[in-house]
């Protein structure tokens, strides 16, 4: 018995039972054979820390406030408008845009595992990925909600999307009162993450 | 239903503690180890459906007590001893053999842009035809198994298996997780969005014009 590990059939539990130097040996391991270049590593690392967040999914909702037929275009295929701005790729190959309205309010979760849209909104935060919130969020979503210090109106039904396909949502918030006349630029402050899964709403101007 | 990751509707846990915007990683270690797993993705060796199915193999003692950069360390370690890219006297020692064969397929830097941008797209064409439209009602399996693979990836929630909903999307056809996952084939069908009422799945449903809505293949569902 190498280590004290629950599980002894699974080659992991021959890794270091210290997650850092777990992955540093993994690591290790991969360079000396040739399978990974620590460069490419780097490279990744600075593409989700700088790169892409959600400044992106920003940018789609400020300017689906602010253009009529670019948010027509969006809600029936998001695709390749996104496509269109620079926006797709990995875990974003396949986008629906779900808009909330005085009626209903959209939340995403994924009960599986952690699916999530990457290219618009980076990886996703630690809360997304936790046990309560993939439990949660589509049996007492109102509960959940509240944690994040929102209540809706009665009239508003709760629709939750659970992506368990390839299949990855983002929600259009509505518009905050108060934002006439405002550009795409001071739109986008407004756009949280939260808000763009749903489990927020759009700042106050 | 007894899979330990699927979660939906299951009662104990606490509270979701909100996180601020700026927070990318909670440890050093948290961004090597994403890296470390997209760039050996590059290596061919798998696709999305295998690694899934990798994560939630492990034993739901190591699924319930790791951290979430934990699991996909340790299902990558797994994936790369099954596939035969690393030996486990390799994981062992902490050291190479010798460079592998695979060397020529590694994710160089100046490459990692254009994979990110590229994706892997899951739609394919299929002859399988949609039985349903925007409106049907349909049923889901009741059982939440891959009916395939004794013990096999599937990508039904317990929590949905057996109930009644209204299609409300088709995506097309897309990979079908079930086969995939066991490297027997793609087998594209058609995919739907199905909405389910809150009422019909929770005994205390918050609100009863809540809904919960997912994403299901054709296979999963049958006329009522």
């Amino acid at each position: 018995m190498p280590h004290d590990h629950a599980d002894h059939d699974h080659p992991h539990s021959l890794l270091p039972p210290d997650p850092a130097l777990r992955v540093k040996a993994l690591e290790t391991i991969l360079v000396q054979k040739g399978l990974i270049d620590p460069a490419a590593l780097d490279e990744i690392i600075d593409t989700y820390e700088n790169r892409i967040g959600p400044k992106n999914g920003a940018h789609v909702v400020a300017r689906a406030w602010s253009d009529p037929a670019f948010k027509a275009a969006l809600l029936a295929d998001a695709d390749p408008v996104l496509a269109g701005m620079g926006y797709y790729g990995r875990q974003g190959e396949h986008m629906v845009v779900v808009e909330n309205t005085a009626d209903v309010h959209n939340m995403v979760v994924c009960t599986l595992c952690s699916c999530y849209p990457w290219p618009l909104l980076g990886i996703p935060p630690g809360w997304y990925k936790s046990d309560a919130y993939r439990a949660r969020a589509v049996r007492e979503p109102r509960k959940v909600l509240a944690e994040f210090g929102v209540t809706l109106p009665e009239g508003q039904a709760v629709r939750v999307w659970d992506s368990t396909a390839e299949v990855r949502y983002l929600v259009l918030p509505q518009r905050p009162e108060g934002t006439d006349g405002m550009d795409e630029a001071a739109l986008m402050a407004l756009v949280t993450r939260d808000s763009m899964i749903g489990c927020g709403l759009a700042s106050a101007p | 239903m007894t899979r330990v990751y699927d979660m939906g509707g299951r009662f104990g846990d606490g509270a979701v503690v909100p996180e601020a915007e700026h927070v990318k990683f909670h440890a050093d270690w948290h961004p090597r180890a994403l890296a470390i797993t997209l760039a050996c993705g590059s290596l061919g060796l798998w696709n999305i459906d295998i690694s899934r199915h990798a994560r939630e193999g492990l034993s739901p003692n190591d699924y319930g007590r790791f951290s979430y950069y934990e699991k996909w360390i340790a299902a990558l370690a797994d994936l790369l001893v099954e596939t035969g890219a690393l030996s486990r006297d390799e994981l062992e020692r902490g050291a190479a053999d010798g460079t592998s064969d695979l060397a020529e397929k590694r994710l160089a830097a100046a490459a990692v842009a254009g994979v990110l941008a590229k994706g892997g797209p899951a739609t394919r064409p299929s002859n399988v035809a949609p039985l349903f439209a925007v409106g049907d009602t349909v049923n889901i399996r009741s059982m939440p198994e891959n009916v395939m693979v004794p013990g096999g990836h599937t990508r039904l929630p317990g929590y949905a298996a057996g109930a009644t909903a209204t299609v409300i999307r088709l995506h097309g056809a897309h990979v079908l997780p079930d086969s995939n996952a066991h490297r027997m084939g793609e087998a594209p069908e058609p995919l739907y969005a199905v909405a389910l009422k809150a009422r019909d799945i929770w005994a205390h449903p918050e609100h009863p014009e809540d809904e919960v809505i997912l994403d299901l293949w054709q296979s999963y569902l049958a006329a009522p």
